[in-house]
This record gives C-alpha cells, sequence and structure tokens, in this order.
C-alpha cells in the first residue's frame, strides 16, 4: 500500500504550514538580457558530483536539475525532474515517476536510466565526490562505499520514466538529500566524452547551459531554449566575471558594469553603501543557514569538564564580535541559525557575564586560569575575530595562543583531535539543505569522532545519537512536529553539554544593480546562493 | 660551446629534478591531508581510506615521488585534486597572463632603470645624479605589497586614472607593471650609471670627443650601446626575483596568472598544482640563468664559458 | 651575479668608521636604524597603551576603526587597538627576526660558502649545486610552503626566512674564497705546513670579514621585507604579536576607507628596509673601494 504525495502534501514534511504553493511567476518579468557577477575565487569545477563551493554551488544549480528542487527564494521542496513521488509505508521505498520530455542540453532526452547512472556515479568511490557520504541511506551505499559492487542495488529502473530507490534505514531527510546538486542528473555520453573533465564542459538539462569559460576570467552561461520549466530562465545570459575582489566589484556595480556581486558588500564599503539613501535601497539583506562557532575539544583537558566549557560560552562577548564584522551578523544562541527548521524559539543561551564565568572557572579548580590553543584560518576577518575571542578569554583568566594557519591545516588540526580550542569561521558551516539533521551527524554526532572527521569538539553522547536518529526516522508527515521537537531537545542537551560556543549567525547583505528586477528571496536564495539566476530578470 | 650548451642543460634537469625531490618532500611531510579537503565533510572514514587508496596517497614518500616522477617524465602533471582537470591545462590557461605581465614587468624595469641610471652617469655628482641615486634606494626597499597597494589608492581610487585590478586592456596592465618594474628600475639604474659612468671614461669615448662629435651623438652613437649591454645581460636573472613577487601582485591585483593558482592551492593543499606551479616557476628560473650565462660572452669578451 | 675578478682589500676598521661617518645616506641610515632600536627597545615605556588592548572606544559603533589624531595618535586598528603602540612594538618584531633570520642565515651562507670554496672536491660541488638548486626556488612559494608546515612562531618564522635566504651570501663567499684560496700567500702558508684550521680562521676568514659586514647590513633589508610579506600574506607573524606585515594584512580590505592603516606600517617597512640599504651600501664602498654597484 503507498500514498501519494503531492507537492503540497510534501510541505507538511517541513514542518511548515500547507500555505507555500508552486512558484508564481512574476508578472513583471520580461524575458532577455545579460548580467555580470563577480566573484573573487575562481570557479573549480562544474561537476555536479564534485562542486563543493560558495561560487559553483548556484551555478551548478542552474546548469543542472535533481528530482526534487526548492520553490525559489525558500527552503520549500517542490518536485524537480520527478513529477511526482509515492513513499512506501514503512519509508523505506521511494517511487520517482520521471517528467517526460525533458532534453539535456545535448538534444537527448532524460531517461530513469540516467538517475541511475548519476546516483551510481556519485556514490562511486572513483569518483572522488565529497557529497557521496549524502546517499549513505540508499539501499547498497556500504557495497558502492568498500568497493565491492559498482552500481546502487537500491536504484532500480522500473520503466523508461519510473525508477524506484530503496533505503537501509527511514530517512526523512532524503528528498532534501534528492535536491542536493549531488543527486543531479548527467548524461553518462558527456561524462564518458569529457575523459575525466566534466566539470569543465558539464551538460545537463538546467536552465542555462555553459556557453564559454575562459580559465581564471569568465564563464558565460546561455539561455537553454528547450528549459522544461515553461517561461522560465527570463535571462539570455549569464557572465560570471573571476579573480575581481569584492571592493572592485562593487565599484564596478556603482559604475553599472556589474549587475551582482557574487561576495557580497565587502566590509569596508558597508558602511560607506549602507549611508547612501540611494545605495542603500539597492541593498538585500537576508537571513543564512550558518552559524559560526568555537569548538571545545571535550576530550582535552581542562575542557573535558563541563564546568570550564559552560564558563568559557559565558566569557564570549558575541555583541562585540558582531560590532568587529559590522553588525552584519546575529549573536548566536545555539547551533541551529534561526531560520532553520527545530531551532528553539525563546532559549537566550548562555549570558555574556565574564564575573560569574570567572567564579564557574574557579570552582572547577581553575582560579589561576590556563593556557591552551585557539586554531583559526588565516583569510580576514577570522585572525580578528580570534583576537577578539582572545581578550574574552584573558578577561577570565584563560591563555589562549593564537594558531593562525591555512585551512587545510585547520581541518587537520580538528580531525586529529589535537586542537583544543578552533574558530570555525572560512570553514564553518553552513547547511547543506535545510533540516535540523544537517548540523548534527558529521559536527556533533559520534560519526565524526574518528581521525579526520568533522566533530572538532570530539563530543559524542550515545543517547543523543539515539534520539537523532529516532528524530530521522520519523518520516511521516503528520508527525513533523515531533520531529522537530526531537531535534530541538537533541540541541539543547548539546547546549547543556557546551562543546561548542555558537557565536553569531551571519546576515548576508548583497546588492544589485538599479536595472535588476525580481522578488528581494531572489537575491538572499538560502539554497540557490547567493543568487537565483534562473528566475531574477533585468528590466530596461 | 655544444659541449657546454650540453652540459648546462644536464644540469638544469638535474637542478629541476632536485627541486621537484624537495617540494615533493615538504608536501607530504605538511601537517595537512589533501584527502580531506576531497572527500568532503559528510564522509566517512570508509570514504576517506578510499580515496587515499586511489590517489596512492597511503604509498610511502618514495613511491609517491617515483610515481609522480614517471608521470613528469611522459609530460604528465596529473590531475588537480580539487578541480580535477589536468594541471597542464590550468597552467597552460594562466601562464599567458603571467609572462604579459612579466614581459610588462621587465620593460618598465628596464625603461626606468635605464633611463635613470643614463641621467644620472650624466650628471655624475650632481643634484640630479644624487636624488636619482636615492630614488633607486627607495625604489628596491619598497616592499611590493604596499607598492601596490599605494598605486591601487592614488592612481585607481583617488584619480581614477586605472582601473582598480582586473585582467583584459592594456590600462589593466599598467599599475601591476609598475610595481613589478619599479623595484627592479632601481637595481638596473644603479648597474646602467656605473657601467656608463665606465664607458664614459673609456679612451674610445675620450677620442671621439676630441674628434668633435657632438656630446648628444657621442652618448647616442657610442657610449649608450656599449653601456647598455652589460645590464640587459641581467633580465635572464630577473626572471627569478619575479617569479617571487607575482604571487603578491597577481594577488594584490587580482590577475590570473599562475602566482594565484598557486596561492589558491596552498590554501587547500592541491598538491599536484602546487608542484606544477613550482616546477614552472623553477623552469623559469633556470632557462633565465642559462640564457645570461649564454649571453654574456657575446657582450663581454673576456668572460668565458666554462 | 658574482663577479670573479673581485678583490678584497681588508681596511682598517676605524678608518672605515670614519670615512662611513662623512657619507650623508650612511649617516641617515644610521640615525633612522638608531631610531627604530629606541622605539623598540623602549617600547613598553613610549607606547600609550598595551598593544593587544583592543579598546571599546577604539572603534565607532559600525565597527569602523578611528582615524589618526585624539587620544589615539595614530589611529586605531580594525579591532580597536592603537596603532601607534603597534607600530612600535612591531619594530621589535621586524628588528628580532631581522637580526636572528639574518644572523642564521649569514652563519649558514659562510659556512657553505667557506667549505665549498677551500675545500673544493666533491664536497665543493656538491654543496654548489645544492646552492644552484635553492637558487632556482621562487624563494617565496618556498618560504609559505615551510610556514605552513611548521606552527608559525616568531622563531620559526626567522629560521624560514634564513633558510631561503641563506644562498646569495653562500655564493658570495664562495667566489672570495675560492679567489683567496688560490692566491699565493695560502699557498705559502700550506707549503709551510699550516693547519687547516689556522689557514682558515687566520687567513681566509679574517678577509671575508668586509664581506660579511656589508652583506650582513644588506640581508637585514632583504629578511625585513620578507618577514612583511609573509605576515602580509598571513603566514608570517602569529596575532596578536604585531609585525608591521600583519597589521597591513589585518586592516587591508579597509585600505580604502582607512588608508592610514595600511600605509603608515608600510612606510615604517620600506624606511627601516631603506635604512640598512642605505648603511649597506656605504659599508660596502668604505671596506671595499674596488667594488663598485651591487654588481
Amino acid at each position: 500500500m503507498k500514498k501519494l504525495l503531492t507537492s503540497t502534501a510534501l510541505m507538511f514534511a517541513m514542518g511548515l504550514p500547507a500555505l507555500a504553493q508552486e512558484y508564481t511567476p512574476d508578472p513583471a518579468a520580461a524575458p532577455g538580457g545579460n548580467i555580470v557577477v563577480t566573484y573573487k575565487d575562481d570557479v573549480a569545477t562544474l561537476d555536479p558530483a564534485i562542486g563543493y563551493d560558495w561560487q559553483n554551488w548556484s551555478m551548478i544549480k542552474s546548469l543542472f536539475d535533481g528530482l526534487m528542487d526548492y520553490v525559489p527564494g525558500t527552503t520549500d521542496l517542490r518536485p524537480g525532474l520527478a513529477e511526482s513521488y509515492e513513499i512506501s509505508d514503512d519509508g523505506l521505498t521511494y517511487i520517482f515517476n520521471l517528467r517526460p520530455g525533458v532534453l539535456f542540453h545535448n538534444g537527448r532526452e532524460m531517461t530513469a536510466e540516467d538517475v541511475k547512472y548519476s546516483l551510481d556515479r556519485v556514490t562511486n568511490p572513483e569518483t572522488l565526490s565529497p557529497g557521496a557520504g549524502f546517499f549513505a541511506s540508499i539501499a547498497g551505499y556500504d557495497a558502492m562505499s568498500d568497493g565491492s559492487a559498482t552500481s546502487l542495488s537500491g536504484v532500480t529502473v522500473i520503466d523508461p520514466l519510473t525508477v524506484s530507490i530503496t533505503l537501509s534505514r527511514p530517512d526523512a531527510t532524503f528528498l532534501h538529500v534528492m535536491a542536493l546538486n549531488f543527486a543531479s542528473v548527467v548524461p553518462q555520453e558527456a561524462v564518458e566524452a569529457a575523459n575525466g573533465d566534466f566539470g569543465k564542459m558539464p551538460v545537463g538539462t538546467g536552465a542555462f547551459s555553459l556557453d564559454e569559460w575562459v580559465i581564471g576570467q569568465r564563464l558565460v552561461f546561455a539561455k537553454n531554449e528547450n528549459y522544461w520549466r515553461a517561461g522560465v530562465p527570463y535571462l539570455d545570459a549569464v557572465t560570471f566575471e573571476v579573480g575581481q575582489e569584492p571592493v572592485v566589484a562593487l565599484l564596478r556595480l556603482q559604475n553599472g558594469e556589474v549587475d551582482v556581486p557574487g561576495d557580497g558588500i565587502p566590509p569596508a564599503k558597508f558602511t560607506e553603501v549602507m549611508g547612501d539613501p540611494a545605495q542603500a535601497a539597492q541593498v538585500i539583506e537576508g537571513g543564512q543557514l550558518q552559524t559560526g562557532y568555537i569548538t571545545l575539544n571535550v576530550t582535552m583537558p581542562p575542557f573535558d569538564n563541563v564546568a570550564v566549557r559552560q564558563a568559557v560560552n559565558m566569557a564570549i562577548n558575541k555583541e562585540r564580535i558582531v560590532q568587529i564584522i559590522n553588525g552584519r551578523a546575529v549573536p548566536a544562541t545555539q547551533p541551529l541559525p534561526p531560520s532553520m527548521p527545530g531551532y528553539t524559539e525563546g532559549y537566550a543561551g548562555y549570558p555574556f557575564d565574564p564575573e560569574a564565568a570567572k567564579a564557574m572557572l574557579a570552582d572547577a579548580g581553575f582560579a589561576d586560569g590556563f593556557e591552551t590553543d585557539l586554531y583559526v584560518m588565516n583569510t580576514d576577518p577570522n585572525p580578528r575575530i580570534a583576537q577578539a575571542i582572545q581578550q574574552d578569554l584573558s578577561s577570565i583568566g584563560i591563555t589562549a595562543n593564537i594558531l593562525s594557519l591555512a585551512q587545510a591545516n585547520v581541518i587537520e588540526a580538528g580531525g586529529a583531535g589535537t586542537a583544543p580550542m578552533i574558530w570555525s569561521g572560512g570553514m564553518a558551516w553552513i547547511a547543506d539543505f535545510p533540516d535540523p539533521s544537517n548540523f548534527y551527524g558529521p559536527i556533533l554526532g559520534c560519526a565524526g569522532v574518528v581521525e579526520g572527521g568533522w566533530n572538532w569538539s570530539r563530543y559524542c553522547v550515545p543517547a543523543l545519537d539515539e534520539l537523532a536518529t529516532a528524530a530521522d526516522s520519523i518520516t511521516d508527515p503528520a508527525m513533523m512536529d515531533e520531529r522537530m521537537s526531537k531535534w530541538s531537545d537533541v540541541y539543547m542537551s548539546v547546549m547543556e553539554d557546551a562543546p561548542w560556543v555558537p557565536v553569531f549567525n551571519e546576515q548576508r547583505y548583497t546588492m544589485r544593480s538599479p536595472r535588476m528586477g525580481g522578488a528581494e528571496e531572489l537575491y538572499v536564495d538560502p539554497v540557490s546562493i547567493p543568487v537565483n539566476y534562473d528566475y531574477v530578470y533585468v528590466t530596461e | 660551446m655544444a659541449g657546454y650548451l650540453l652540459r648546462r642543460l644536464v644540469q638544469s634537469a638535474l637542478i629541476l629534478l632536485g627541486v621537484s625531490f624537495i617540494t615533493y618532500f615538504l608536501l607530504f611531510i605538511l601537517p595537512a591531508d589533501p584527502v580531506r579537503q576531497i572527500a568532503g565533510r559528510a564522509a566517512t572514514a570508509e570514504t576517506v581510506a578510499n580515496i587515499r587508496e586511489q590517489l596512492g596517497l597511503d604509498q610511502p614518500f618514495l613511491v609517491q615521488y617515483s610515481r609522480y616522477l614517471a608521470g613528469l617524465f611522459q609530460g604528465d602533471l596529473g590531475r588537480s585534486y580539487l578541480q580535477r582537470t589536468e594541471v597542464s591545462t590550468l597552467i597552460g590557461a594562466r601562464l599567458p597572463a603571467t609572462l604579459q605581465l612579466m614581459a610588462a614587468g621587465i620593460a618598465t624595469e628596464l625603461v626606468l632603470g635605464l633611463s635613470m641610471g643614463v641621467a644620472a652617469a650624466l650628471t655624475r655628482g650632481k643634484a640630479l645624479d644624487n636624488s636619482l641615486m636615492i630614488t633607486s634606494f627607495v625604489t628596491v626597499s619598497a616592499p611590493q605589497f604596499v607598492v601596490s597597494l599605494l598605486l591601487l589608492y592614488v592612481f585607481a581610487v583617488k584619480l581614477g586614472w586605472f582601473p582598480i585590478g582586473g585582467y583584459g586592456t592594456f590600462a589593466h596592465i599598467v599599475l601591476p607593471a609598475l610595481t613589478l618594474g619599479l623595484l627592479g628600475s632601481g637595481w638596473y639604474s644603479r648597474m646602467m650609471r656605473s657601467s656608463m659612468v665606465e664607458v664614459l671614461r673609456t679612451d674610445y669615448i675620450r677620442t671621439a670627443r676630441a674628434k668633435g662629435l657632438t656630446r648628444a651623438r657621442v652618448i647616442l652613437r657610442h657610449a649608450l650601446p656599449n653601456a647598455v649591454l652589460p645590464v640587459i645581460a641581467m633580465i635572464g636573472i630577473d626572471i627569478g626575483i619575479f617569479m617571487g613577487g607575482i604571487v603578491v601582485v597577481e594577488s594584490v591585483f587580482g590577475w590570473p596568472g599562475i602566482g594565484q593558482l598557486a596561492w589558491q592551492a596552498i590554501q587547500r593543499v592541491d598538491i599536484p598544482i602546487i608542484m606544477g606551479v613550482t616546477l614552472v616557476s623553477a623552469a623559469a628560473i633556470v632557462i633565465g640563468n642559462l640564457l645570461a650565462d649564454l649571453i654574456a660572452p657575446f657582450i663581454d669578451p673576456r668572460i668565458k664559458l666554462r | 651575479m658574482t663577479d670573479a675578478t673581485r678583490q678584497v682589500e681588508t681596511a682598517k676598521p676605524d678608518g672605515a668608521l670614519r670615512r662611513l661617518l662623512r657619507r650623508k645616506l650612511a649617516v641617515f641610515g644610521l640615525v633612522l636604524i638608531g631610531l627604530v632600536l629606541l622605539g623598540a627597545i623602549f617600547a613598553p615605556w613610549i607606547a600609550p597603551f598595551d598593544p593587544a588592548e583592543q579598546h571599546f572606544d577604539g572603534l565607532t559603533l559600525e565597527g569602523a576603526p578611528l582615524p589618526p589624531g585624539g587620544v589615539y595618535l595614530l589611529g586605531t586598528d580594525l579591532l580597536g587597538r592603537d596603532l601607534f603602540t603597534r607600530i612600535l612594538y612591531g619594530a621589535q618584531t621586524s628588528l628580532i627576526i631581522g637580526v636572528a633570520a639574518n644572523g642564521l642565515s649569514l652563519i649558514i651562507g659562510t659556512l657553505v660558502g667557506i667549505t665549498a670554496g677551500f675545500f673544493r672536491g666533491w664536497i665543493g660541488t656538491v654543496l654548489m649545486r645544492f646552492t644552484d638548486l635553492m637558487m632556482a626556488f621562487p624563494a617565496l612559494l618556498l618560504a609559505i610552503c615551510l610556514a605552513a608546515i611548521f606552527t608559525p612562531s616568531l622563531w620559526i618564522v626567522a629560521m624560514v626566512i634564513a633558510l631561503v635566504n641563506w644562498v646569495q651570501t653562500a655564493r658570495v663567499i664562495y667566489t672570495e674564497t675560492s679567489s683567496l684560496a688560490e692566491r699565493d700567500f695560502i699557498a705559502a702558508e700550506r707549503i709551510l705546513g699550516a693547519s687547516t684550521g689556522r689557514i682558515l680562521f687566520r687567513h681566509i676568514l679574517p678577509h671575508l670579514v668586509p664581506t660579511i659586514i656589508v652583506w650582513g647590513t644588506l640581508g637585514i633589508s632583504t629578511t625585513v621585507l620578507l618577514e612583511a610579506t609573509l605576515s602580509f600574506l598571513g603566514v608570517g607573524v602569529q596575532p596578536p604579536t604585531p609585525s608591521w606585515g600583519n597589521i597591513i594584512f589585518e586592516n587591508q580590505t579597509y585600505f580604502q576607507a582607512a588608508p592610514w592603516l595600511v600605509f603608515i606600517p608600510g612606510a615604517a617597512v620600506l624606511l627601516l628596509a631603506l635604512a640598512f640599504n642605505l648603511v649597506g651600501d656605504a659599508l660596502r664602498d668604505v671596506l671595499d673601494p674596488l667594488q663598485r654597484g651591487r654588481d
């Protein structure tokens, strides 16, 4: 017995009201035009199985589609290449019915075989995909992972337009996983023809196709005239210029040469821009599913003492740190960002109270404080934030030596479990998908406490892992409130044990040129970060 | 000559081999794991082990290095860990920008340095000479990152004469080339000055003057060509100095060359790219030195190739 | 860049000093070095604040730094610390690294150069081929890699710089030693049965002293610049220890809105490097009248 879920019913799965509907196109939108978007860092790859960077995430979203998708500007799931789907009662089998007549950029029609090929490819160790782990709940994943199989046993093609995916355990986040870039559908012949360079010669079903790529300089995306979603995209082309400093990008925007600065408004220009009404009107602010935190290694004395960790939580002046980054964040009280389902409303977090913190340290036997190391990634503003943390710690007697290193070195120290404290900035957790489970498993759960794991505080409470598993086993949309309350409990327990100091949730401030149209949410899209290229348009 | 050239070529190849060995070793003992960068945050220990095995990073150092070397001898620099593209493609795409910048930098330092040097030599002991020589001290003492920021601030931000970084037109190359060129111009002006002073003292020039040729003619037709040659021979050596400067200059000006590529690769331990850029830079330096040594005897017959 | 025909005549030190002081630029350089030295030594007494203290009133409400003037003489940095204080303490960093790194690289360079130049044979060949190899490294890339391997501290940065910088000294010392070793008086000593140690310490080393002094002085300038560059790239001296290079690194994004944060420390680096270059150049002329220009 299977029950059919429509996209509307799906909204229960998010624990959100069922009001959100399929996206209504902007009546003012007119097709045509070419916009210029800038980024500082080069685009490494456009292969959806590999790309995992700030700048290529949304580019890949525009070139490819997965079975699932999000309503533009929101975190609400909607069907993508799957027209509809059915979930078995035990929550273990998903049947996806594909849209007929969807064409790849090379003109071939997309079929269920492509879906299977794509999932096999991303989970095949030879692909070296950083996203393979997201698919661990699919039956047969383990055999793929250890190299004993070359195809996921849980994914079966029923007919050219129907694919069935069986899970080895219930996974409430599975539909989100199917909306990840890593789950994008790619054509086998194009991957093979590219001979290892699919990331530079991407072929997908997305709203845009790659037209030109001058390495280190620019990429041009051209409108996919055969796009299966009627009416979009509006733009004829998007030009991405890379290697552009954020300050330069902003000045060029002021000159009318750039439409969207992909890296946002640089801190040094922020006050100037916000002080000018004409420019401030072009600024768009949005939340971000991100938390900046300090990890405290619970296996290393004195952080193995919960009182010490709580004292550190109370010593950090979060307001001051937010001021240092020009107020472009809100102080955080808990691991989850406020816009994430499962966030505990009304929880005030640890108060900023150095005196009390000092007393707690003294009670714990550290009246004279202690010396420790604080690791931080060596790009601005992180060393500055670390120094603010250092000053706060010294006020309660803790001497923290800063180790400002390249990203890879910090990740290494965190993974090896040798870092007592790490400021997460620059490597911080930005949600892969809008679900509370995404902030737990690898960074707070026992699974991340392995050599090289991302659980840098080495915090592992088996009972919490069980609670998390129980929460994620609730796949019945009617019970989503229960699921979220379980997640809220998980994070509240975490706060009690204080393996982290949640410091702030970054706010995104971006700008658009006056000719750009489209709802503001599209420019701070929580999923298509930073811009949803498929739905924005120009008005001139 | 042919024997000398052959020996020098063999020597150069051995030097590059040594560079590759040392760099590979340094990257091997680097306390950062490229596999973690590739595997991503959600990877299990099993996936990580799998990736490590596939890339051969579980092997002992000498095995890894000899594999790299085997590829190198076939002209294969390997694939970037993170971009998955051939390193040769990535360097090939960016090398022209770096070469343009170096060429423009060399042109700038020669034009500035030689003219300053000649002017100083001709006004020897006078105020102009003194101020030019002080200027040359200042330019060789100025850190390139400060110069580049200063040029950006004055000529791009305040005056708006040039773009604030980027690549493409002639206007884009002026400030980065000036940054690179200013440093060298200090050296060249001093070399040129002493070379010119020396030539002006020779009997040959005195005779020319005595024959009643105009001062301008003597300087342009006789003194300058003789004085400039030994200085020009230094260009080969400059390449090494430029290779050191490009990381900073390219990153400040957003110049899409191999310096930026290397810098980004170092941040994320993309070992094949770091190896590739180091080898290409070292090759440029070695070739530059070789050229300088080969040109020397043609310019100064007293020097013999040994 | 080496000059095989170069000859060394040891000058009398007292005469050299007097001649040095007759040169205006050298005196200017010495005065600058003296000022920086005084500032560095007496920083704890001169500086109005603690270099690491982040003043609450040192930032505007929007988190912008304060311009020069007022309580904070040269303004504040992006953490609200007093820039003047940090520049003073930064002088300590520059000088410590300048002297330590350069001292170390002189020692390595001199040892390698003398050994290779005096003993020749396979030792000499191996050593000089190794310096050739080091010459082929893009110095900054090598320094960045080294800085990433060792957990950085003030002394590690000094060591990294020394490891990159000794090569030039080694080559110059090598050239001089090998030409000295061929000279008649050394040959005579050998025939008279003088021990290797005696020849090295009594005859070769004293002749190298002027070169070592000149390269030692010029080398400090190179070292100061390299330290600043590494710190500017964020791989040098660790915060919160102020270094002129890391002050610029931390404040670079603000350089349009707050140019003083970049150009004041920038000018400090330039002046110190200039001072050592001027003194070094003058020393070369004074100690070694036959040598013209650096090359």
